[in-house]
């Protein structure tokens, strides 16, 4: 009541202020209104993306070029928001407190779409898997990792790994290491690899950027150390974060941060991954979104860089989502599951990933028929093969919250000495946060 | 403030700009001038130190455009970058046009900066010339509105635009982002308005009082005129205030494709992908300030003008 | 009634901007100062999926016992006292050298303003690679230029080291808006009639007095102006810093603007609504002595 009253008289003053304007008011965008028109007539689908520019923004328009194809009906309107500074998703959660919802919105699956099911912003799409026939195509560990208490909420419609270490050639020849094949058992082989290039004169050899590249780099650690099954159990309390391995893998952690480069922190990951294409450091571990980088420079795989499962992670898929929801009180219910059809249809994965880099999260695709490149094709058939675990900073085993705290007690520690007193302060932090 | 306790200027005073400064020297080479002059330029060149690196990588390509190659030049001038920035990429669509944005920016931040600076300029000259008990209790309440944190009140706040958008839905994105400049603008539009009226001689507002002028009149006869370099100051704040904004922008200037104004497409461009491209990033960011940089240039030369001329003529 | 003719249009004409403030401001701070005494941590709460209860202050003082944002609060004081230092500093003295006529002075005037056209978001990639952290052989941004024009000793790690890094974001600040103290300054220098300091001339006066006396008080309230102006900008210091750190997480130079977002960020209203009233109680205390100034002034 009183928040209506207060709204009048803004209104008031609002119509004022628009009487000056000298503008033409914009067309209102969908919003506001539960009008949701019958399922036969021409309806809209407005959907929140975080892909508003480059290769990202090329796979939706091509994702819209599906949509128009199967939904003729159906009018595509992009709600996109970058997410620099995380501004997409404040913007998300006002519009949906405000029931001023989009039809569908991109959210990591897994843990971070948690947040969004607990607070009933999300509809149960457990139906349109097997209406979409979804359930046998997509791995069963993924639909495991998607399922919360029995019940599915979002549909994932591209998978990268993030376990994977990129290596220069000329770097590896440089320290006399193998060139041929760039994965290391263990971590400690990798930091005695490290060693041999630091004393060879590479002064940082492996490279990394700033905080979010820092947690990549410690969840790998993490998998390394723990093995698939320990890593997955640190989300849901099978594993304790304050045990003996998790602080053996902190302080691994700390072992590598120490050959790393000094600017890490003012760097993001390109720059940190393009010290590896430039020959300055021998190792940087990434998501393979590194490909696009890669074939800017015209690289060559075995000849100029080499890849490989982050080291010690061999067998296990550390991977992230992006996937979409039905979202609660959508205004155009119909237009939303038209989206989810296209998102998670062959079509659809297929023209999405070729152009973003991902792959499919379908397992029913011939990657080499539909001319995906190679490192793709071997993605896929590791995907396909390997355990699944979650990203942690990728928000498929941590929630945001979660992720966010990660993120503030690593910065704290790799801008300190990283001592004994700084490793227990670290994983006091991990415990608080996912307790 | 001290302008009272001074001798007051008679208006005679204002009747010719103030002459040059300019050293003058009895013949000899004026030494504090080359001084000066090198001071001058000296600090013209560290500020102009980021503008340089932001337009050289502006021409860079996707793999020259590093922080490690920060000062060297281009290996390829790239000018397509400048085209790709300004037009977007209609084709593909994996660029939105910086363009577009700048005209419905432009739409947004003119009304928003002249209605502010009109608002401010009847609460200066209410709160300073035109007192009523309690006026100094009230300027208060409206200067504190200015440290308002916007992060902790966003949520309500696009609650309570959302309530206003159901009444009036041709308000979401550019009337809104004018009102909320508007409504934000306040303590500070009052607070510059308000310091520039204490300074204007009290006879000047007395001499219309015994002239039986009322309140509205005095206003727009005799403060108004007299207020130019008050507004070129406002203006040029609320202007480039409102430009640069990207808080309200991005939450509520409507469709961020094609509705919302510059910040929300540079920042589309900068981070809507995994991969930057810094050097349309960089294009863009320089054409998004175009518009102010023009601002600085036109007003500015009122600023150093019309000054004291724009206080004589009323 | 007579009172009502002379009070009255004053009253109406202040009367939008007081009621706009009203509810944009007073009614938003009060709500946050609610959310700050409830339990309101996690987004399902928020929406009332799950309980939230009112906790008192227990907020509050989960911050200030916090020593992560004690260390927010330290590094906001360090770089508001050098943000102000630098902009004055800079702000004065351009204007002084610009004061005297000099040719060119548009040219000068309008690209000193300049930075503060360049929006946060572009002046935060120029300022992150500017500010890269690595020195010697690797070293890029200032400290390469450093090298190149003989000042090597001058390299070091900007924004990265724990206790002192806040003043790496300092610097693109004071290149923002130093300008913009310039140009109000050389207004107030403009705005002295010639006369006065002519007068003080014949009188004998030196230049040193000229300033001090005839000068400086005339400027004053410029420069309170543009304290004022100052102080909120540097409570408010937001953008350049998620611009250069890349976000809300980065511990070295963690201020209370980015906490609050970043709680917004995790969905924990009632930290971040904390923050927010935190700030604003600063501000109160900061700006008691301006309303003392402003009542004496009256008298």
């Amino acid at each position: 009541m009183r928040l209506k009253f207060i709204a009048g008289l803004a209104a008031a003053a609002l119509a004022l202020t628009t009487l000056s304007a000298c503008g033409t008011p914009e067309t209102p965008p969908s919003s506001g209104g539960g009008e949701a028109p019958p399922a036969d007539t021409a309806t809209q689908s407005e959907v929140f993306t975080w892909w508003t520019s480059g290769s990202e923004a090329l796979g939706l328009t091509a994702l819209e070029g599906v949509l128009k194809a199967k939904y003729p009906n159906v009018e595509f309107v992009n709600g996109g928001v970058a997410g620099g500074g995380g501004s997409a998703k404040e913007l998300l959660q006002s519009r949906l407190q405000a029931g001023d919802p989009p039809d569908s919105f991109q959210v990591h699956a897994g843990a971070e779409a948690q947040d969004y099911i607990k607070a009933g912003q999300v509809t149960d799409v457990s139906a349109l898997y097997s209406e979409f026939g979804l359930t046998t195509v997509f791995p069963e560990s993924l639909i495991t990792l998607l399922t919360s208490e029995g019940k599915i909420y979002t549909i994932p419609s591209n998978v990268h790994r993030a376990n994977v270490l990129w290596a220069s050639v000329p770097v590896l020849e440089k320290c006399g290491l193998d060139t041929a094949n760039a994965y290391y058992a263990t971590i400690a082989d990798f930091a005695t690899a490290l060693d041999k290039c630091k004393k060879a004169g590479v002064e940082s050899p492996l490279a990394v950027g700033n905080t979010w590249t820092q947690v990549h780099l410690l969840e790998t650690v993490l998998l390394a150390d723990l093995g698939a099954e320990k890593y997955n159990g640190l989300f849901n309390g099978a594993t304790d974060w304050a045990g003996a391995d998790v602080k053996k893998a902190l302080e691994d952690f700390a072992k590598l941060m120490s050959f790393t480069n000094a600017d890490r922190d003012t760097i993001d990951w390109e720059p940190a991954t393009t010290k590896v294409l430039d020959g300055t450091a021998a190792f940087n571990i990434m998501g393979d979104w590194v490909p696009a980088l890669l074939d800017s420079k015209s690289l060559i795989a075995g000849k100029d860089y080499l890849y490989a499962a982050s080291p010690g992670t061999e067998g296990s898929f550390d991977f992230l989502a992006d996937s979409f929801s039905l979202t609660e009180g959508a205004p155009h219910p119909d237009g939303a599951k038209a989206w989810l059809d296209n998102i998670s249809s062959k079509e659809g994965q297929i023209a999405f990933n070729k152009v973003k880099g991902s792959i499919p999260a379908r397992t029913d695709i011939d990657l080499a028929a539909e001319g995906f490149s190679e490192y793709q094709q071997s993605a896929a058939a590791s995907f396909a093969r390997d355990a699944i675990v979650g990203s942690i900073q990728h928000g498929a085993a941590a929630t945001i919250k979660q992720g966010n705290d990660t993120n503030t007690a690593v910065s704290k520690f790799t801008t300190s000495k990283m001592g004994a007193e700084d490793v227990a302060t670290l994983q006091a932090a991990l415990v608080a946060a996912y307790k | 403030m001290s302008n009272s306790t001074l001798p007051s200027p008679g208006l005679t005073a204002f009747d010719n700009a103030p002459a040059a400064r300019a050293d003058k020297k009895k013949g000899g080479f004026d030494w504090g001038r080359l001084v000066r002059y090198l001071l001058l330029f000296f600090f013209l060149i560290v500020v102009l130190i980021p503008v340089y690196v932001l337009v050289i990588t502006s021409f860079k390509g996707i793999g020259d455009a590093s922080p490690d190659r920060a000062w060297i030049f281009p290996q390829e001038f790239i000018g397509d970058n400048w085209l790709t920035a300004f037009f977007g990429d209609d084709l593909a669509k994996a660029n939105p046009s910086i363009g577009a944005a700048l005209g419905r920016t432009l739409l947004m931040v003119v009304p928003a900066a002249v209605i502010s600076s009109f608002l401010g300029s009847m609460n200066g000259f209410v709160l300073s010339r035109w007192r009523f008990p309690y006026a100094n209790v009230v300027f208060t309440l409206l200067l504190f509105g200015m440290f308002i944190p916007y992060q902790a009140v966003m949520v309500p706040l696009y609650r309570m635009m959302t309530e206003l958008w159901k009444y009036t839905p041709l308000t979401q994105g550019t009337p809104s982002l004018i009102l909320l400049h508007v409504i934000y603008g306040i303590p500070i539009t009052t607070l510059i308005f308000r310091n520039y009226y204490q300074s204007v001689p009290k006879e000047l507002i007395e001499s219309a009082k015994v002239d039986g002028a009322g309140m509205l009149r005095t206003y727009s006869n005799v403060v108004l005129p007299i207020s130019i370099p008050s507004f070129v100051v406002v203006l040029i704040w609320q202007f480039t205030s409102a430009w640069n904004d990207f808080l309200f922008a991005v939450f509520f200037g409507g469709n961020p494709g094609t509705q919302a104004p510059v910040t929300v497409t540079l920042n589309m461009i900068a981070k809507g992908s995994i991969m930057t491209d810094y050097g349309i990033t960089m294009a863009a960011a320089f054409l998004a300030s175009v518009p102010t940089l023009l601002i600085y240039v036109l007003l500015g030369k009122y600023f150093v003008g019309g000054l004291m001329a724009g206080s004589v003529k009323g | 009634m007579k009172k009502l003719k002379a009070y009255g249009p004053p009253v109406l004409m202040i009367a939008p901007s007081l009621i706009l403030i009203g509810i944009f401001v007073y009614y938003l701070i009060f709500g946050s100062v609610q959310t700050s005494m409830t339990d309101i941590h996690e987004l399902a709460q928020a929406t009332g999926r799950q309980e939230s209860h009112f906790v008192g202050l227990e907020n509050y003082a989960t911050l200030l016992t916090s020593p992560d944002f004690l260390h927010s609060l330290r590094n906001l004081l360090v770089y508001t006292l050098a943000f102000i230092a630098g902009t004055m500093f800079f702000g004065f003295l351009w204007a002084w050298l610009l004061d005297r006529r000099s040719k060119a002075e548009g040219v000068f005037r309008s690209l000193y303003l300049f930075p503060m056209a360049v929006s946060s978001v572009a002046a935060g990639v120029v300022w992150q690679w500017l500010l890269n952290s690595s020195t010697g052989q690797e070293a890029s941004g200032l400290n390469r230029l450093f090298q190149y024009i003989g000042l090597g000793g001058l390299q070091n790690g900007w924004i990265t080291d724990q206790d002192w890094g806040i003043l790496g974001i300092a610097m693109p600040a004071i290149w923002q808006m130093a300008g913009y103290i310039m140009a109000l300054f050389l207004a107030g220098f403009r705005g002295i009639p010639d006369e006065l300091r002519e007068a003080a001339r014949v009188d004998g006066a030196s230049e040193w007095k000229i300033y001090r006396y005839v000068l400086f008080p005339q400027l004053s309230p410029i420069a309170l102006s543009a304290l004022i102006i100052l102080g909120h900008m540097s409570l408010k210091i937001f953008d350049l810093v998620v611009a250069i750190t890349g976000g809300y997480t980065y511990y070295p130079t963690k201020v209370p603007a980015v906490d609050m977002a970043f709680y917004l960020n995790s969905g924990d209203y009632a930290l971040a609504s904390t923050v927010g009233v935190v700030l604003l109680l600063i501000i109160l205390v900061l700006i008691v002595p301006y309303l003392v100034h402003v009542a004496k002034e009256d008298k």
